[in-house]
């Protein structure tokens, strides 16, 4: 921790007063930006998952730390049905929700809470299902509705779930934000004394970390929980300090003011690595940046030329000049961290000549005119579509294609790529659940490819679809890596997209802080984390 | 710029000269709150789209939500019902934060005010007794110098000039902290919401510094045009004060020159300086948006370009109205001070 | 800022000398020879941008990537004051970045001062109900801070340079609303409009034929600073990704586009705003010397 001279000049020695404070340890987080509120439920950024889900909540199962694979949570243990209908959750027993400045729980975590969670997500008559939002993002966009037949209670230590189609990956569907679990106590009490939204404001969970304070756009203040049933964590208390600008973040890791930042801007990347007071987490996330081409607009409805585009664009330029660093070649659609990424598939290699012959062959010896859009925002698969338009706009020049940038306000943009309006659009996605029907059904399967579907290259190709239909009802995962497998090749063959890449997550840590782990996923945790 | 009233009718005119000033307050708010209702709903974008990111939302679910946030009825009546809730304090709830935009503001404009004011009281600071000096010191190299220095003041672009104080006095010197309002490490109760006065009373010894050393660069920033306008005007209406036959007369009678400067001259020459001040105050919350992005200040002017980048309608329509109507406020305030000092100082002369 | 000059200026309705004093008295005021200096090599290098550029300002050198300045280890004179980060070159996009400035400030002026002419002229001429309509409705626009209403405006409009012109544009008439009506009242009571309207001159006659003639000096002064104020908030727009968009190598853009390298790439950050500082500074040391020059009554 370095001294601000201002603050010495004032004859108050700042370090003092740290030194001091230190002795309770804590870690201040630099983070991106303010949450949008603290109910997992309704929220739809990575910023606000961190800053409640992550620190304050449990789920019934989680995401093993730095991985997608499932672990135990708040269940102990699980059944499946062989028909894949009826999941079973035997809960985990003497949980204890924690204790706040208005909240005293009497009684330890039990089915009741969970039958909470979701039918407050689910029931409209549920007395909170209005309260702060009414709009349940995830759970619909998870399919949930569609999925889940009924939720029962078989005993206090027992959950039932009833699907009505068998669906693999609803367990990991259980792992994510949005089935965070909530007190009912908590919520009953709010709602006797009138004010229920506090239940969203000043959150109650099992999580290792309780919440103490939050000023909007400053600072959001954690102490640990502890009485958490996976152990209180070992630091005392957790600061998340906000603050939007990348090379703001840095410069605060430098002078002591954060232990932990994530997402540095890419140009910082290689001065924090050669710094020995730092440490650099990089790990190729959960997501995928591509420039789909509309498979029903020519020149695009020809497998030739959407080859040849592979050939046209320099893919290293781009993740030199743009990722510096934070991203990865993409050569299928899902991430090499994610479980079926074939490794056998072959990229298309940079060959102008190659790809000025395959259009000629094509029928399009001069080239021809295509519009290229690019987001206007930066997204964590993407740091800048931008640039990136304009680097494959001077490629393509070099074979005949003259490109025009379009682009519009972010969410105009979505909605138009839907519409099936361009002819090339750059597009990305996240994972939600870590599972590949999470990318390969739904970016690129005939379910979505009428337009309004969320297949931007609007391709349904027979045999790709159904592989991936097939491995969405198989629960055997031997059997769906294999189907998955053989998918990523036709997706190759077929090329619908010119898969960009996988934008690698990045946070640097200051020396003395151990245990940290980067999750695939993009959530950064810290109850195994410690400080020395 | 001045009409001046015989002493006699002073009063009575000074009255009537409020009073009409203040009827004009309900007209302008009903004209601030229309401006805003109607420009905030002729930004494009559909709200429930930016919500949804790359997933999207089914066209059902879609005009669910667009009944539920009642962005389906017609104008006229959204904005009847927005004024009714505005009457009663109501600016709606965040698409975003769903928590109230009036409780959000009420959070983040004690910050907004605390930047601006220190931002103002640097530039009165600094400016007056530069003005000063350089109008006594005419044509001295001092004179010129100040010229020079606050007409380059004048044409900053603030968000580079932000950027290179950071680049120097924290990155280089690590001087000063990069952002926000106190180190982390603090924990000041929000009692006013103004970090300077909440440091200052709290257990923690080094948090009023932390405050303080966070606040200088953005203060600096935000400060440096209304520094050199007020160099500038203090100078010129000095030296057209020092021009009048009084402070001759007071000269020749053998006043001491520091005398006559201070009480004579400049009680005079400020009458133009307050007016400016004054009316710098709204342009003050322009420069303010601009320093706090680059700064993360954690202020209603961030927050309002956070708010357009997302499509958060009510949030951009209560902003904007609010800060239309404190800075009428302000301008009236401005408008009555200087109708009772004006005619006064007249007066006494 | 135009606050300030629109007091000055309303407060001295003198009439303008002949041209030729005018000049005199800006000629020995060096700063505003300086400015006027400056000016003239921006617009020559806006206008032999083409010719004098080393390299294409959009051109794409990938082999290249963030090089910089010729002076410094690194760099070399092919580039002579470095790349930015997809490799185009510094200095040509510095030079064609006048071209966007000088036609930021042109475009806001003209459809201000014209705008703001015409609606001034109507409110001062015509007063009662319609006069107090129209200022009612300046005021209430001049409530909001000018920056704000900018990035409202563009956020309908769409960002783009055109569009931030265009809301750049209206947050500047009313000050020449306010201004021409001013003036306009300061006139309307003099003799020779009197004369004229005795000798029976339509209303369109004596608006802009006899009166506005004699309300140019204000109006020229706050066209000069205005100029300058332009090409700032237009740059702030740009800075806030609400301007020009790539690949326009205006100054506002690039610096934002800039910004994450502040601490690795010190040219791509210094040398855009530079540029504008500059560029403003010329055209406010013009405008003040303008207004000394034409306003007899502030020059000391």
């Amino acid at each position: 921790m370095k001294r601000h001279l201002l603050a010495a000049g004032l004859g108050l020695a700042a370090a003092v007063a740290f030194a001091t404070g230190g002795e309770a340890k804590t870690l201040v987080y630099c983070s991106e930006g303010s949450p949008e509120n603290f109910y997992p439920a309704i929220n739809t950024t990575g910023t606000s998952f961190d800053a409640s889900a992550r620190q304050i909540y449990n789920r019934l199962v989680e995401f093993k730390t730095g991985t997608t694979e499932i672990e135990p949570g708040l269940a102990q243990s699980w059944d499946i049905s062989t028909d894949g209908l009826t999941y079973t959750f035997h809960l985990r027993k003497g949980v204890k929700w924690q204790t706040t400045k208005n909240f005293k729980p009497t009684h330890d975590f039990d089915a009741d809470d969970v039958i909470f969670s979701f039918d407050r997500q689910a029931n409209k008559d549920n007395p909170y299902f209005k309260v702060t939002s009414d709009n349940h993002t995830y759970y619909n966009d998870m399919d949930m509705p569609k999925i889940v037949k009924s939720i029962d209670k078989v005993d206090a230590g027992t959950v039932r779930f009833v699907l009505n189609v068998p669906n693999a990956p609803f367990l990991a569907n259980m792992a994510m934000d949005f089935a965070s679990i909530s007190s009912k106590e908590y919520a009953d009490v709010m709602m006797k004394a009138g004010t229920p939204e506090k239940v969203d404001q000043e959150p109650v969970g099992t999580g290792p970390f309780v919440l103490e304070s939050y000023q909007k756009d400053a600072v959001i203040r954690y102490k640990a929980n502890p009485t958490y049933w996976h152990g209180r964590p070992k630091i005392d208390a957790l600061v998340f300090a906000i603050t939007p600008d990348a090379s703001v973040r840095f410069a605060k890791l430098k002078s002591g003011e954060c232990n932990v930042m994530p997402y540095p801007a890419p140009a910082d990347i290689p001065a924090m690595k050669s710094d020995p007071r730092f440490k650099v987490f990089e790990q190729a996330g959960l997501n995928i940046a591509y420039l789909a081409f509309n498979t029903t607009k020519k020149p695009y409805d020809d497998k030739r030329v959407r080859q040849a585009m592979n050939m046209a664009i320099n893919k290293k330029a781009i993740i030199d000049a743009v990722y510096l660093g934070t991203g990865i070649p993409a050569k299928n659609p899902i991430p090499p961290s994610m479980w079926s990424y074939n490794d056998q598939v072959k990229d298309y290699p940079y060959d102008p000549a190659q790809a000025k012959k395959m259009l000629a062959d094509a029928g399009y010896p001069n080239g021809f005119e295509t519009d290229l859009w690019y987001m206007p925002v930066q997204r964590p698969y993407n740091p800048n579509a931008k640039r990136i338009a304009e680097l494959m706009q001077a490629d393509l020049a070099k074979v005949g294609v003259t490109a025009k940038l379009t682009t519009f306000e972010w969410g105009e943009y979505r909605k138009r790529i839907q519409a099936g309006e361009p002819m090339a659009a750059q597009f990305g996605w996240t994972g939600d659940n870590g599972d590949p029907d999470n990318f390969l059904f739904t970016l690129l399967g005939c379910a979505a490819a009428p337009v309004g579907g969320g297949n931007a290259a609007r391709w349904c190709y027979k045999p790709f679809d159904d592989l991936v239909v097939q491995a969405q009802q198989t629960s055997d995962i031997k059997k769906r890596t294999e189907l998955y497998k053989q998918a990523q090749v036709i997706f190759k063959e077929e090329a619908p997209w010119y898969t960009i890449a996988h934008g690698v997550q990045t946070a640097a840590v200051s020396k003395n802080v151990e245990g940290f782990k980067l999750s695939p996923l993009g959530y950064h945790v810290f109850d195994e984390v410690s400080l020395k | 710029m001045a009409q001046v009233a015989p002493p006699a009718d002073c009063k009575k005119q000074m009255l009537r000269f409020i009073f009409t000033r203040l009827t004009l307050i309900i007209p302008t708010f009903i004209g601030i709150t229309l401006l805003a209702f109607l420009l905030v709903h002729s930004v494009p974008g559909d709200p429930i789209e930016v919500m949804a990111g790359e997933r999207g939302v089914s066209a059902a679910r879609h005009a669910q939500l667009l009944h539920d946030y009642g962005f389906d009825r017609p104008l006229y009546i959204q904005y009847l019902v927005y004024i009714e809730h505005v009457v009663s304090g109501d600016l709606g709830l965040s698409l975003i934060t769903h928590s109230p935009v009036i409780e959000e503001f009420r959070q983040l404009f004690p910050a907004t005010i605390e930047l601006s004011l220190s931002a103002m009281l640097f530039a009165i600071l600094l400016g007056l007794p530069a003005g000063i000096i350089a109008a006594v010191r005419r044509n001295s190299i001092f004179d010129h110098g100040v010229m020079g220095v606050s007409l380059t003041g004048y044409s900053m672009p603030i968000f580079w000039w932000g950027l290179l104080l950071i680049i120097f006095f924290s990155n280089t010197l690590d001087w000063t902290p990069v952002s926000g309002r106190i180190g982390a490490e603090y924990d000041v109760e929000p009692v006013t919401g103004f970090l300077l006065i909440d440091s200052l009373f709290s257990d923690d010894e080094g948090a009023f510094a932390s405050a303080v050393s966070h606040l200088i660069l953005p203060m600096v920033v935000l400060g440096t045009i209304p520094l050199a306008v007020i160099a500038r005007m203090t100078r010129s209406s000095m030296l057209e004060v020092l021009g009048e036959d009084y402070i001759r007369t007071a000269r020749a009678k053998g006043l001491a020159p520091i005398w006559v400067i201070c009480v004579h001259a400049l009680r005079n020459a400020l009458i133009p300086v307050v007016t400016v001040i004054g009316l710098y105050i709204g342009s003050l919350f322009a420069g303010a948006i601009l320093t706090e992005t680059i700064f993360s200040w954690p202020g209603v002017g961030k927050w309002l370009v956070e708010a357009i980048n997302r499509r958060d309608y009510p949030v951009l329509q209560g902003g904007v109205m609010l800060i239309g109507t404190v800075v009428m406020i302000v301008n009236l305030t401005v408008d009555v001070l200087y109708g009772f000092i004006n005619p006064r100082i007249r007066h006494t002369r | 800022m135009a606050t300030e000059t629109e007091r000055l200026v309303s407060s001295s309705p003198t009439p303008p000398g002949p041209i030729r004093e005018t000049w005199r008295y800006f000629r020995q005021n060096p700063g505003a020879v300086g400015g006027l200096i400056t000016i003239g090599i921006i617009i020559l290098l806006a206008i032999l941008a083409d010719a004098i550029s080393p390299h294409s300002p959009v051109a794409i050198h990938d082999d290249a990537f963030l090089r910089p300045p010729f002076w410094e280890e690194g760099g070399s004179l092919t580039y002579i004051l470095g790349t930015d980060a997809i490799g185009r070159d510094m200095l040509s996009r510095l030079i064609h970045g006048t071209r966007y400035s000088l036609l930021i400030g042109s475009v806001v002026v003209t459809i201000s001062l014209i705008g703001g002419v015409v609606v001034g002229l109507i409110a001062g001429f015509f007063r009662g109900a319609t006069e107090i309509l129209i200022m009612r409705f300046m005021d209430i626009v001049l409530t909001m801070p000018g920056l704000l209403l900018a990035i409202v405006i563009v956020a309908i409009l769409g960002p783009g340079i055109i569009n931030a012109v265009i809301s750049v544009a209206i947050v500047y008439l009313p000050f020449f609303v306010r201004v021409t009506r001013a003036a306009v009242i300061g006139e309307l009571v003099k003799d020779y409009v009197t004369a004229s309207r005795v000798n029976g001159a339509s209303t369109a006659r004596l608006m802009f034929l006899t009166i506005l003639p004699n309300c140019l000096a204000p109006l020229i002064v706050q066209a000069t600073l205005s100029f300058s104020a332009a090409i700032l908030d237009a740059a702030a727009l740009g800075f806030l990704g609400l301007g020009a968009q790539a690949p326009t190598p205006e100054w506002g853009t690039m610096l934002a586009d800039a910004r994450e390298f502040v601490l690795r790439a010190w040219w791509v950050v210094t040398l855009p705003g530079l540029a504008i500082l500059i560029t403003v500074l010329a055209f406010n040391l013009m405008g003040d010397g303008l207004r000394d020059a034409l306003d007899p009554r502030l020059k000391r």
